[in-house]
């Protein structure tokens, strides 16, 4: 396949690390190549390498579904991927040369074709964890449908690692797009939300939409018919290297993520109207996700913004990870999370703290 | 099935839900609560303690504290066309009927999503927005008659599933009462919600980790043109083979379906589809997207198909004939009811590429049960639902029906793929789940359950077996239940 990967298996270790860590009441922060330590709050305890656990499992192309160690780098994987014509269609960030798949799984994080092919949890088909008593389980599978128990692979993806550490995660594949392009044209915030969610509703190839502020960004995607029909229905200008301006608005390397500010990250319904707070904006994901830099602004405003158009704010990069980075929960869902995580780490070993201080 | 327990005062619980419910809201006469003994798998039937049938989401959270209070145990249920008995009542529980809450609230065109209540009909989503050019993509076999409430506890599919997903790909947000009586939301309007995917953990929990009162749905634009292929073989395995050749000409179908020759006649007789008689096996392929993008691939995939063996590949000439080709993949199941007493559907998924030896070894567990098996399913997910034909009067073959069903599960395992794919555990397949799972894997279950429901009230005993029972039912499986031409494939 013209496509070398490391291929080695350290599951044998991390159970003992992690069932000795259990017995001691001793606890584990897992690191993969450190791409994500920005993200979430910071955790504790002493460091578990998952890196070590890497290599392709099983590969088959026809059967649209890899199994991959979770220490495996995302740039030689979607490399494996990409030279069988195929990719993960959820276009996770790397944020990092040596990001690995676990750490992208247990992030959750998806990039600019997320509203129109699908999330991390979308794709995933199966998972094998260690949890925090050092046993080591497998839920789902390689094949497409399984309600077989309770889905809890999809549970582990965006957990930061806080129910259990993944060992490898198989995932759904899909063809990559025959042909890609991009339409551009300046319009008003207001008047370029409203046309990305008018044209998510219509029947057109759209694979991504985002605003920066001044023009609206169209990417088609598919075949050569259906993106050429949709292409002179929509008009607009042809993006020159479209595929590298996607590339930075996915890795945060544009230049609007080019600051040492507070970057807030606000999840709402797509079709929102412009959100009327202090700093700067970007909009991705037809308007369903806005990214603000604002560094004078109190974390309760944003929440409440985001609350107010059924959705959520993240402190995404910067401010202090050690204070409010997700959005409070009620006491009733903080209480089902707190259960969730005495069910799966009883011993609390598990990156306590990273997605909420209070487990 | 269980009696009732001596420390149940069954006035004592009519009086308590009097205090909650009106009246008209509560069944308890026996020849009242027969209806209620079954759902879609009817070999199975108990009849509950008592029925509620609340209106609102209020009431539904009242029923809960009540029996909660009290430890009675709670079965939900919506239409009951589920096909695992995860329905089925307990003698000493509640039977909380959902048809009630059957309204669509809202519907919100331009964040494509609509928002309904649990006791809507899968297909009366998809007919509401029809006229916004939107439609709801999971389409499972019972549409005209299942919920979104009990689609959303099975993680239901359909025929679409390859390329719009399942019902955990559709869904957004969901208002659920909790085993105590709370009310919590899982998921947002937004793509994503903070914390733990706990929306993603409730699809497909089978009605045990909570009572689901309102969904917002995600709603899709429809294509601009769907067409539909027939491909005939002469043979199954030619066929079986023919569905990851079209996959691996890099074409992701909206639907691709298999019925092998029994299932072709049984629905030929039942609907005159035009389907061809003589056939083997064949294939459904619909295509969707742009006028020219469903050309191009049409094109493709005929000749995929006859590179693949097909003796004869057909377009459906118009639309009508289009929907003719699909009414008779979708009422196969009732179609194969004609020609047989009873029919037992099993729902196991297999990797693609096993199909064909999967198909072959059911024939020959069939031959050694000695009952027939038709087979129709969603080929392009490898979701196999073999029907299992017998007669439940006949001494002895529900037993035996039972046993080829476990054996064609355990099949599914052995070649890596899962004993139900869309269809749940419930109470049928719950000894399968030994195979499937360690001692283990099935304690972290429990662990989940309990994390939701401590007391274990809702729709105990289903979905989830104790390590316990899989031991016995493992020293008995070893030497009964696994027939020798199951082994070693």
């Amino acid at each position: 396949m013209g496509v070398s990967i490391a291929n080695h298996d350290s599951s044998a270790a991390l159970v003992q690390t992690i069932a000795e860590a259990a017995e001691k009441g001793r606890a584990l922060q897992m690191t993969g190549s450190g791409s994500k330590a920005f993200y979430g709050r910071q955790a504790t305890g002493d460091p578990i390498e998952v890196s070590p656990h890497c290599g392709v499992i099983n590969y088959e192309p026809r059967e649209l579904v890899i199994k991959v160690r979770a220490g495996t780098p995302m740039s030689q994987l979607e490399a494996l991927l990409a030279s069988e014509g195929q990719m993960l269609p959820f276009e996770p960030p790397h944020f990092g040369p040596n990001a690995t798949l676990g750490g992208t799984i247990a992030s959750g994080l998806s990039g600019p074709r997320r509203p129109y092919a699908g999330s991390a949890r979308d794709f995933v088909l199966g998972t094998t964890l260690i949890n925090g008593l050092g046993q080591r389980l497998r839920f789902g599978g390689e094949v497409m449908k399984n309600v077989a128990g309770y889905d809890l692979s999809r549970l582990m993806v965006g957990a930061m690692g806080t129910l259990g550490l993944l060992l490898d995660v198989s995932m759904k594949v899909l063809p990559l797009p025959e042909i890609e392009c991009t339409l551009v044209q300046e319009l008003s915030e207001a008047k370029a939300i409203l046309l990305m969610n008018q044209l998510a509703g219509m029947a057109l190839p759209l694979s991504a939409a985002s605003y920066d502020g001044l023009k609206l960004y169209l990417r088609l995607s598919g075949s050569e018919p259906g993106v050429t029909a949709a292409r002179s229905q929509l008009g607009g200008d042809l993006l020159e290297e479209d595929n590298a301006f996607w590339q930075k608005i996915r890795e945060h390397q544009h230049s609007f993520f080019n600051t040492d500010k507070p970057l807030w990250r606000l999840s709402i319904a797509p079709a929102a109207p412009p959100l009327a707070l202090p700093g700067k904006q970007l909009i991705d994901w037809g308007g369903a996700q806005r990214w603000l830099i604002s560094d004078q602004i109190p974390a309760a405003t944003v929440q409440q913004a985001a609350e107010a158009q059924g959705g959520h704010a993240q402190l995404f990069r910067g401010g202090d990870r050690l204070g409010v980075v997700n959005q409070p929960l009620s006491a009733d869902l903080m209480l089902i999370h707190q259960q969730l995580k005495q069910a799966f780490d009883p011993k609390g070993i598990l990156n306590p703290g990273r997605l909420y201080p209070e487990f | 099935m269980s009696e009732p327990s001596l420390s149940m005062d069954k006035p004592a619980l009519i009086r308590a839900l009097q205090r909650v419910l009106p009246e008209r809201l509560i069944i308890h006469e026996d020849e009242a609560l027969r209806p209620y003994e079954c759902d879609g798998l009817s070999a199975y039937r108990q009849v509950p303690l008592l029925v509620v049938l609340p209106e609102n989401s209020e009431q539904v959270q009242q029923v809960m504290q009540c029996c909660h209070q009290r430890g009675v145990p709670v079965v939900a249920r919506g239409a009951a066309t589920g096909l695992s008995g995860g329905a089925l009542p307990l003698a000493d529980g509640v039977l909380m009927s959902l048809a009630k809450l059957n309204k669509i609230l809202d519907i919100d065109p331009l964040n494509r999503t609509a928002r309904v209540q649990p006791g809507v009909r899968n297909l009366a989503i998809s007919q509401a927005v029809e006229a916004q050019g939107l439609y709801y993509a999971p389409d499972p076999s019972s549409q005209i008659a299942c919920t979104i409430g009990g689609n959303v506890a099975e993680n239901s599919g359909g025929v679409h599933c390859l390329k719009y997903g399942l019902t955990v790909h559709n869904v957004l947000e969901l208002k659920v009462v909790t085993a105590s009586g709370e009310l919590v939301v899982f998921g947002a309007a937004a793509l994503d919600a903070p914390g733990y995917d706990l929306l993603a953990l409730m699809i497909g929990s089978e009605g045990m980790l909570g009572i689901v009162v309102e969904v917002l749905v995600k709603l899709l634009p429809t294509p601009q043109r769907a067409q539909v292929l027939l491909a005939a073989f002469d043979d199954v395995s030619k066929a079986a083979n023919a569905v990851g050749d079209v996959i691996a000409a890099g074409v992701i179908p909206a639907g691709l379906e298999m019925m092998d020759g029994m299932a072709i006649r049984a629905a030929e007789d039942f609907v005159h589809a035009g389907y061809p008689v003589d056939a083997e096996a064949m294939l459904l392929c619909e295509l969707d997207g742009a006028n020219d993008e469903v050309s191009a691939q049409l094109a493709k995939v005929r000749q995929q198909l006859l590179d693949s063996g097909a003796t004869e590949v057909r377009t459906a000439k118009n639309e009508e004939e289009r929907a003719l080709f699909w009414k008779g993949r979708k009422s196969a199941f009732p179609a194969v009811g004609r020609i047989s007493p009873d029919y037992y559907c099993m729902d196991g998924t297999v990797p693609r590429k096993r199909l064909a030896e999967v198909l072959l070894e059911t024939s020959r567990l069939s031959e050694h049960f000695q009952l027939p098996v038709a087979n129709v399913f969603h080929a392009g997910d490898g979701n196999l639902h073999p029907l299992i034909l017998y007669d439940a009067n006949k001494p002895g073959e529900l037993k035996r029906a039972e046993d080829l069903g476990a054996a064609i599960l355990e099949l599914c395992v052995k070649v890596g793929g899962t004993i139900t794919g869309e269809h749940g555990v419930g109470h049928e397949k719950i000894h399968q789940m030994c195979v499937q799972f360690s001692a283990a894997e099935l304690t972290q279950f429990h662990a989940v359950k309990h994390a939701f429901d401590p007391l274990g009230l809702l729709n105990p005993g289903k979905a989830i077996p104790q390590p316990r029972r899989c031991s016995e039912y493992k020293s008995l499986g070893s030497e009964t239940l696994t027939p020798p031409s199951a082994r070693g494939v």
